[in-house]
C-alpha cells in the first residue's frame, strides 16, 4: 500500500517517499490489462479514483453544449477511432473525449475568442503561415463533419458513423492525407480533430475528458501532484505514485 | 478628446522584468512614477497557486497567460513577394501578457551573451576578414562591451536570484563551470540545482567525448534565497510547470518572486493595469516626447498622460510597433538600407535529438525550465568560421522540463498519430525519451525586418506590424553542423532509437510550432544615428527623453536566451538615466 492514502491535496510538499517504500507496487499496467481490456465504461467508474465520484451520466444520455446530433454521432465514431479502446489504457471513449469536445467547442476556443479574426482572409495561403480560415473552430466542425460525411456516403455507402471500423481507418486515413476534396476553409480539420481528441485524453478531468484520470495512470503521469523536490536525484527509477487531479481526486 | 492625467515625472510602458528594473531604481531618486500595462494584475496569489496553476490544457495548450491576438498580432511573410498574413493564433512565439509580462511565464534559462557576440562583426573580421560577410549580412557591434556590462550582468543575476556554477571568476577557469563564457566578477548568487537522469547522462557521454559540461544558468531558486531588494525565494521542487505557467512557490525568478512587491511599497509609484498605450506624444520642436495616450479599458475611453521621461519596457515587437506609429526614428527600408526602426530584426535557430532508451526512466514530469546540463564547445567564440562556411554558434543542453503529456510526447519515428498504434506507443514510450537540444544564434539581414502592414489594422484602428522574416542559409548551415556533431555524442549515449531534428537547407519560417520567444532587434543600439534607433545608453537618438528597453537593442541575436543581457543592459540603462540624464536631461551620446 502506498504510505500516504490521505494526502493532503494542499500541501504539495507533502509528497515526500522514503526510497525504501518504492519496491514491490503493483504494476499500474499490468493491473490495466485487467481491468481495461475489453471493456465498458462502468469497469473503469468504479476503479480507485472514482470512489468518492458519482458515476457520471453515460455518453448517450450526457446533455451536449454545442454538437448536434449528427456531428455528436460523428466526434463519438471518430474519436473511437483515433485511440481505440482495444489494447493496454483507456480508449477515447472510456476517456469520455466526446464530451471534453463539447465543451471545448462550446467555450471560448470553440469560438476563437482570443486569436485575431479580422479579414480579409486567404483560407489557401501557404500552411506555414498558420491558422488563416475565417471559421473558428467551432465552424470548422460544423462545416466539415457534413462534407466529410457526404464523401464517407459516396465513396463507403454511409456516413462516418455508420461505417465499419476497418473503412471508418481507411476514411480517416485519406482525411489525414488529405485525399478528400475539401474546402480551403476546412483543410485543417483531421490535424484539429486529432489535436482535441489527444487534449480530451490527457487533459485534467474537470475540462470532461480523461475520465478517471485512466489516461494519466496508463502512461504514468502523476498529474497535478507538482512536487518533487526528492526525485531529481533518484536517477533511473520510476516514480510509483499515481495521480492526482486539480479538485483532489486520486487515481 | 483625450482625458488628461496628472503629470508624471517617469511613464512606463509595460510592467515586465524591465518596466519593473526601471520603476524600482528610479523611484530611488524620488521620482514620481506610473506604469501603464496592457494587461491584468497577477500576482504569484491568487493567480498561480496551487492547483489551479497545474493546468496543462489552460496554460499550455490554450495559452491563457499569453497575449491574446484579438487584443495585439503581427503580420507575417516570408519575403516580400507574399503577402503578409495576421498571425491569428498563437504558434512559433508567444508574447506574455499583464504584470510580470513574458517573466511570468519564461522557463529562467538565464545566460549572458560571450563577450565575441557583442562585437561580432570586428571579431570576425579581425579573425576572417570581412568577405565572409555576406552581402547581405547587417551584423554589426554593440555600442557597449561585456566589460562594461559586466557589473550589470552581475546586478540582474543578483536581483533575479540566479543559481549556477562561474566557469571563469574573475579569469580563472574552474572546472565544472563554462570555461568558455565571459569572466564573472563573482559567482552565481545560488548553487546549481540537481542533475535529473537524461542531464545526468548527458554530462557523462560530454565528459567521454572530451567536452566541457556545466550545469545551466537556471533562474530557478536551489535554495533558499534574499534578494537585494529584500524578495525572498524558495527553493524548486521540480513540479515541471514552468514555461507557460506562473510559479506558485516562490522559486521561479519573476519580476513577482523578485522586484514587484518591493516596487509597489514605493509611494511615488503607481502603476494602472488593462492601459494599452497607442503612441508616445511628441513636442512640436520633434526632439522629446511629452507623455503617451494610452486606451483605459475600464473606461473604454483615450487618456493622454503627460511625462518627463518616457521608458518603453514593452515586449519587443510591441517597442518597435508603438515606435513605428508614433514617429520614433526613421522607419527602415530594406531597397535603400536607409532607416532604422524596424531593421535587424532576429530570432533563433535551434535543433535536436531524441533518443528513446526503453529501459531507462526519464520520469519527464520531475523538472523545471532550466534544468539540466550544458555544453558551449560548440560557442560562437570556438569555431573556425572560415573553416566551417558560417557565421554563429550553440549552446547545447539535456535536461527534462515541460513533460506534460498533452506537448511533450516524443513517440519513434514510424509510431503512428493516431489508431491503435499510438496508444501501443505513448504506453511504451512516455518516460523513456531524453532529448539534447541546440540552442543557436541567428544573425541579421537586410531582408529580416519589422514595418507597418499596409492591409490590417487593429481594434484602435492603428495598422498591424509586419514581420518579414525567413531562415538564410549562414543560418541553416551552422544547423547542419550541429547536427553533425551531435549525432555522434547521441550514439555514444546508445539509445534503442533515435532521431534527429534539425532544419536545413530550403527550409522556410514556419510559425505554427513554437520556436522560442526570442524576437530581437527593430530599434538596435548603434554608434551613430545612421545605423541604428538608440544610443549605447539605449537612448532613442532623436527623442533624447526616450529610453528603450528589451531585446529590440539587441544588434543581432545571440546564441542564447535573451534575458540575462536585456536584464543586464536595463541596469546598465538606468544607471545611465540616473548619472547622466536626470541631472541634465540631454542626449547622452
Amino acid at each position: 500500500m502506498l504510505p500516504f492514502p490521505g494526502r493532503l491535496m494542499f500541501n504539495p510538499l507533502a509528497g515526500h517517499l522514503p526510497m525504501t517504500d518504492i519496491p514491490g507496487l503493483p504494476s499500474r499496467r499490468s493491473f490495466l490489462k485487467g481491468s481495461a481490456a475489453g471493456v465498458a465504461l462502468s469497469a473503469l467508474a468504479t476503479s480507485a479514483s472514482a470512489e468518492k465520484a458519482e458515476a457520471p451520466v453515460s455518453l448517450e444520455d450526457y446533455k451536449r453544449e454545442f454538437l448536434n446530433d449528427a456531428e455528436w454521432a460523428f466526434v463519438m465514431a471518430a474519436t473511437a477511432r483515433l485511440i481505440p479502446s482495444e489494447g493496454d489504457g483507456p480508449g477515447a471513449i472510456e476517456a469520455r473525449v466526446p464530451v471534453f469536445i463539447d465543451r471545448q467547442l462550446a467555450g471560448d476556443y470553440g469560438s476563437a475568442e482570443d486569436w485575431y479574426m479580422e479579414g480579409p482572409h486567404d483560407a489557401s495561403a501557404s500552411p506555414q503561415l498558420g491558422w488563416q480560415t475565417p471559421l473558428t473552430p467551432a465552424e470548422v466542425y460544423r462545416q466539415a463533419i457534413p462534407a466529410f460525411d457526404a464523401w464517407c456516403s459516396k465513396t463507403h455507402g454511409d456516413v462516418f458513423a455508420g461505417l465499419e471500423a476497418s473503412q471508418q481507418d481507411e476514411a480517416l486515413t485519406a482525411l489525414q492525407n488529405g485525399d478528400v476534396e475539401l474546402q480551403p476553409e476546412v483543410r485543417d480539420f483531421f490535424s484539429i480533430l486529432l489535436a482535441n481528441t489527444k487534449e480530451g485524453y490527457f487533459a485534467d478531468p474537470m475540462y470532461g475528458g480523461n475520465h478517471g484520470m485512466q489516461s494519466w495512470v496508463y502512461i504514468g503521469f502523476p498529474g497535478a501532484r507538482a512536487a518533487f523536490r526528492e526525485w531529481p536525484e533518484r536517477h533511473n527509477i520510476r516514480y510509483p505514485l499515481g495521480p492526482v487531479s486539480i479538485s483532489g481526486e486520486r487515481a | 478628446m483625450a482625458r488628461q492625467e496628472k503629470k508624471k515625472d517617469v511613464v512606463i510602458v509595460g510592467l515586465g522584468w524591465t518596466g519593473a528594473i526601471a520603476g524600482i531604481e528610479l523611484a530611488q531618486d524620488g521620482l514620481e512614477i506610473v506604469a501603464l500595462e496592457r494587461g491584468p494584475d497577477q500576482s504569484t496569489v491568487p493567480n498561480f497557486k496551487y492547483p489551479n496553476q497545474i493546468d496543462e490544457l489552460k496554460y499550455g495548450v490554450r495559452l491563457k497567460m499569453m497575449q491574446k491576438l484579438s487584443q495585439q498580432t503581427v503580420t507575417v511573410r516570408r519575403n516580400e513577394d507574399e503577402t503578409a498574413r495576421p498571425y491569428r493564433k498563437l504558434g512559433s512565439f508567444l508574447p506574455g501578457n499583464g504584470v510580470g509580462g513574458a517573466g511570468t511565464h519564461w522557463n529562467g534559462l538565464n545566460w549572458r551573451p560571450m563577450p565575441e557576440e557583442l562585437k561580432l562583426k570586428s571579431y570576425v573580421i579581425e579573425n576572417w576578414g570581412e568577405d565572409i560577410i555576406a552581402e547581405d549580412m547587417t551584423i554589426g557591434d554593440y555600442p557597449v562591451s561585456y566589460d562594461e556590462l559586466e557589473p550589470y550582468f552581475t546586478q540582474f543575476e543578483k536581483v533575479a536570484g540566479i543559481s549556477g556554477y562561474a566557469g571563469n571568476l574573475n579569469g580563472e577557469i574552474r572546472e565544472g563551470g563554462n570555461p568558455f563564457e565571459g569572466w564573472r566578477s563573482e559567482d552565481f548568487p545560488m548553487p546549481p540545482l540537481p542533475r535529473t537522469w537524461d542531464s545526468q547522462k548527458f554530462h557523462d557521454a560530454c565528459i567521454a567525448s572530451g567536452y566541457h559540461p556545466f550545469p545551466a544558468p537556471a533562474g530557478i531558486a536551489s535554495t533558499a534565497y534574499v534578494n537585494p531588494y529584500g524578495m525572498q525565494m524558495g527553493p524548486c521542487n521540480f513540479c515541471g510547470f514552468c514555461e507557460r505557467y506562473g510559479c506558485y512557490q516562490y522559486s521561479k525568478s519573476s519580476p513577482q518572486t523578485t522586484i514587484l512587491d518591493a516596487l509597489k511599497r514605493k509611494p511615488n509609484f503607481s502603476y494602472r493595469t488593462h492601459c494599452e498605450v497607442l503612441r508616445v506624444e511628441m513636442a512640436e520642436d520633434g526632439k522629446t516626447a511629452t507623455g503617451v495616450t494610452y486606451f483605459d479599458e475600464e473606461a473604454q475611453e483615450e487618456v493622454f498622460q503627460p511625462a518627463d521621461l518616457v521608458i518603453l519596457s514593452s515586449y519587443q515587437l510591441n517597442n518597435v510597433h508603438l515606435m513605428l506609429v508614433s514617429g520614433i526614428g526613421e522607419p527602415y527600408d530594406p531597397a535603400t538600407g536607409k532607416g532604422v526602426t524596424g531593421k535587424n530584426y532576429a530570432y533563433q535557430m535551434n535543433g535536436g535529438i531524441s533518443m528513446f532508451f526503453e529501459d531507462d526512466n526519464f520520469n519527464p514530469f520531475v523538472g523545471h525550465g532550466a534544468n539540466g546540463t550544458c555544453i558551449d564547445d560548440f560557442a560562437i567564440n570556438q569555431i573556425d568560421f572560415g573553416e566551417e562556411g558560417f557565421i554563429g554558434g550553440a549552446y547545447w543542453r539535456s535536461g527534462t522540463f515541460n513533460g506534460q503529456p498533452i506537448r511533450n510526447m516524443p513517440l519513434p519515428k514510424g509510431t503512428p498519430a493516431w489508431g491503435a498504434g499510438w496508444k501501443e506507443g505513448i504506453g511504451r514510450w512516455y518516460g523513456h525519451a531524453m532529448s539534447i537540444g541546440s540552442h543557436g544564434s541567428n544573425l541579421a539581414y537586410a531582408n529580416n525586418y519589422l514595418d507597418l502592414d499596409p492591409n490590417y489594422t487593429d481594434r484602435h484602428g492603428r495598422p498591424l506590424m509586419r514581420m518579414t522574416f525567413d531562415w538564410h542559409d549562414n543560418d541553416l548551415r551552422m544547423n547542419q553542423f550541429m547536427k553533425s556533431k551531435m549525432e555522434p555524442l547521441a550514439k555514444s549515449m546508445n539509445p534503442d532509437i533515435m532521431q534527429v531534428g534539425f532544419k536545413g537547407p530550403g527550409a522556410h519560417y514556419d510559425v505554427r510550432p513554437y520556436q522560442t520567444t526570442h524576437n530581437t532587434g527593430g530599434h538596435i543600439m548603434s554608434e551613430t544615428p545612421q545605423e541604428g534607433v538608440v544610443n549605447r545608453y539605449c537612448q532613442a537618438w532623436d527623442k533624447h527623453n526616450v529610453f528603450v528597453m528589451g531585446a529590440g537593442n539587441f544588434v543581432q541575436n545571440t546564441q542564447y536566451n535573451p534575458t540575462g543581457l536585456l536584464g543586464g543592459l536595463a541596469y546598465w540603462t538606468v544607471q545611465a538615466i540616473r548619472t547622466q540624464y536626470l541631472p541634465n536631461p540631454r542626449p547622452l551620446v
